[in-house]
């Protein structure tokens, strides 16, 4: 039909694309068309580097002047040149400790039931639908649960406005993730490690805990990880729940004290200084930002480069 | 599983020792009251919501509730079309920015990338996708308005929606990004080596096929990008200014107020407005309309994607 077609014209289309085959001549919109597509992705990583150097620039005097009194002074919306995170530092570190023992173990158990042993039931169909709405829930909603449940509903168990609630609040939030990472990676074990296992006599639960976690936890420990990068990055959750914006009055209490007392995280400490005006509160913001940019930026490509590293072709 | 085994000497025993099959059916148990568990966080969020949103509701005179001169809850102003306006502003905003720059990414990414520069400029993608929203917050009042908006519009407040709005913009650019370029990277080569087969060129191979192909993937990165605008907190919190209340007008350069920003100035820490009284119920009824939209247009997505799982 073609060949037809090219009789028939007389041979002209024939000619032109003869010679735009041969003319050798380059494909100039073409090439404009793939700069402005790889402008516009450089445009949006150039955020991310234009973010780090401004908040580097505006921070510099404290990194010149006072870097370890900055990172190891408590919480200072008065006074600028005694302002420091470590409260945040410690604050943050806890409420992680908290989701890695609530959220992770129940995600990953979540995931499990959905990839092992629900299949394709119609359980595991409205569980996935579940989690994946409950992954495009906004952030603020999970404060809102945590105020009106782990707060104010749970008040005898969390004792209030503390870490241990903050800490349920954001498991909630990042719950979806963990699962929604962890059936990945289950889903990538092949089917023949499980049938070698129930071939020669194992019980579902000894496949899933001698073959298929082990095959599939690098990909769980990723999945693990940006969960906790995003926990540690979330502010209005546990300001909802009512992390201190100010000072948080330690004194010397205990661990188990200050487990349930007040609580303050980095984001939280960011966003009280993020209120102050005066150039010097903008100088101690900027520094904050940037030890919380860069802790995140650090864990997430930790997380990336495993993933990277253990992505494992079977 | 259990199979009788035959009686006689030397026979196998086939069945599992009871203690190892007990154990079996507790884990299995176990990992279904973990699945389980994620029903319980919905329904607590929808009950919490639905009973204290219902309560405001009917305790609120309706006629604050539209028309009034602004959100101003202290004073028992609850005017939604100066939230809904003000969402709107920043999400627009946040589209105009997200939009070309997450699309053009992913085309590039998906379509021209040598494997070796997709390999490094991806994480590096994600990595963004991971910068704390109250970090971008402090950005936008530190350097997004006073060098880009009140460079171009002199006129601006110190706190303005436009401002939150391009922040928001970034935060949505690797959502967009990343859900389309698994839309497009999901279109089958067989499409594009037919195009090529035809003589196209990159360029109308990118847009004329596999772009058509990929569309119900790209409308649900476009939707999910949306979700995710609508649904921000701190930028619009700190950036938008209006901590109090706002005034109802369109002009993206005065400050305003969203409905997550509203819910910030109510339930925040220090802030929080104290007691069972009507503006602090506020803060539940704007959750569950927030509740709603993003889980409307969340449901509208992966419809989109799963038509498109379908199809290849």
């Amino acid at each position: 039909m073609a060949l037809t077609t090219v009789d028939q014209t007389g041979g002209v289309p024939a000619r032109s694309l003869t010679e735009s085959l041969t003319s050798g001549k380059s494909d100039v919109k073409g090439r404009v068309l793939e700069a402005i597509l790889l402008g516009a992705l450089l445009c949006s990583l150039g955020v991310l580097l234009v973010l780090v150097i401004d908040l580097l620039k505006r921070s510099w005097g404290i990194w010149t002047e006072r870097p370890l009194d900055f990172l190891t002074s408590g919480t200072n919306i008065s006074n600028a040149a005694e302002a420091g995170v470590w409260q945040g530092i410690k604050g943050t570190i806890m409420l992680c400790v908290v989701v890695a023992i609530v959220a992770i173990p129940l995600g990953t158990a979540c995931a499990v039931y959905l990839e092992e042993y629900a299949g394709r039931s119609r359980f595991a169909r409205w569980t996935r639908i579940n989690v994946r709405n409950l992954a495009g829930v906004p952030s603020i909603v999970y404060g809102i649960l945590g105020l009106a449940i782990f707060v104010k509903a749970m008040d005898s168990i969390t004792q209030g406005r503390t870490v241990f609630a903050g800490g349920l609040a954001l498991s909630a939030l990042v719950l979806p993730i963990v699962v929604i990472t962890a059936s990945e990676a289950l889903r990538a074990v092949p089917r023949s490690i499980r049938e070698g296992a129930l071939g020669v006599g194992a019980t579902e639960w000894e496949t899933v805990r001698h073959h298929v976690l082990p095959a599939a936890a690098p990909g769980i420990l990723t999945g693990t990880v940006l969960a906790l990068s995003r926990a540690a990055g979330e502010a209005a959750p546990i300001l909802l729940v009512g992390a201190v914006t100010g000072l948080l009055r330690t004194g010397n209490q205990s661990f188990w004290e200050q487990l349930t007392g007040p609580f303050t995280a980095m984001p939280v400490v960011i966003f009280s200084y993020a209120r102050q005006t005066g150039e010097a509160f903008r100088e101690v913001t900027a520094a904050a930002a940037l030890v919380l940019l860069v802790v995140i930026i650090l864990i997430n490509s930790v997380a990336i480069w495993l993933r990277n590293r253990y992505e494992r072709k079977w | 599983m259990a199979v009788a085994a035959p009686a006689g000497a030397g026979a196998i025993v086939l069945r599992t020792a009871t203690g190892r099959r007990r154990r079996d059916r507790t884990m299995r148990w176990v990992f279904r009251l973990a699945a389980l568990m994620t029903f319980a966080v919905t329904i607590t969020i929808i009950l919490t919501l639905a009973v204290d949103a219902w309560e405001f509701f009917s305790k609120v005179d309706k006629s604050v509730l539209w028309g009034q001169i602004g959100w101003f809850p202290r004073r028992g102003f609850f005017d939604l079309p100066t939230l809904i306006v003000g969402t709107f502003i920043v999400t627009a905003i946040a589209m105009v920015v997200a939009i070309p720059l997450g699309l053009g990414a992913a085309i590039y990414l998906s379509e021209y990338a040598q494997p070796r520069v997709r390999r490094i400029l991806k994480p590096v993608l994600e990595v963004l996708a991971g910068v704390p929203s109250v970090v971008l917050a402090f950005f936008a009042i530190a350097f997004i308005n006073p060098n880009i908006v009140r460079r171009f519009f002199e006129r601006a407040d110190v706190f303005n929606l436009a401002a939150a709005g391009l922040a928001v913009g970034v935060l949505s650019i690797p959502i967009i990004a990343s859900v389309s370029e698994d839309a497009l990277r999901a279109v089958p080569m067989s499409l594009r080596e037919a195009s090529y087969g035809l003589g196209a060129r990159r360029a109308s191979t990118a847009f004329r096929v596999v772009f058509p192909a990929a569309i119900s993937g790209i409308i649900a990165a476009l939707v999910l990008g949306v979700s995710r605008a609508v649904g921000e907190v701190m930028v619009v919190a700190i950036a938008a200014g209006a901590v109090g209340g706002a005034l109802f007008h369109f002009d993206p350069l005065l400050p305003g107020q969203t409905m997550t920003a509203a819910m910030a100035a109510l339930g925040f820490g220090s802030d929080q407005v104290a007691g069972d009284n009507l503006a602090f119920q506020s803060l539940y009824f704007l959750g569950a309309l927030l509740f709603l939209m993003t889980l409307l247009l969340n449901f509208v997505a992966d419809r989109l994607v799963a038509r498109v799982r379908e199809e290849y």
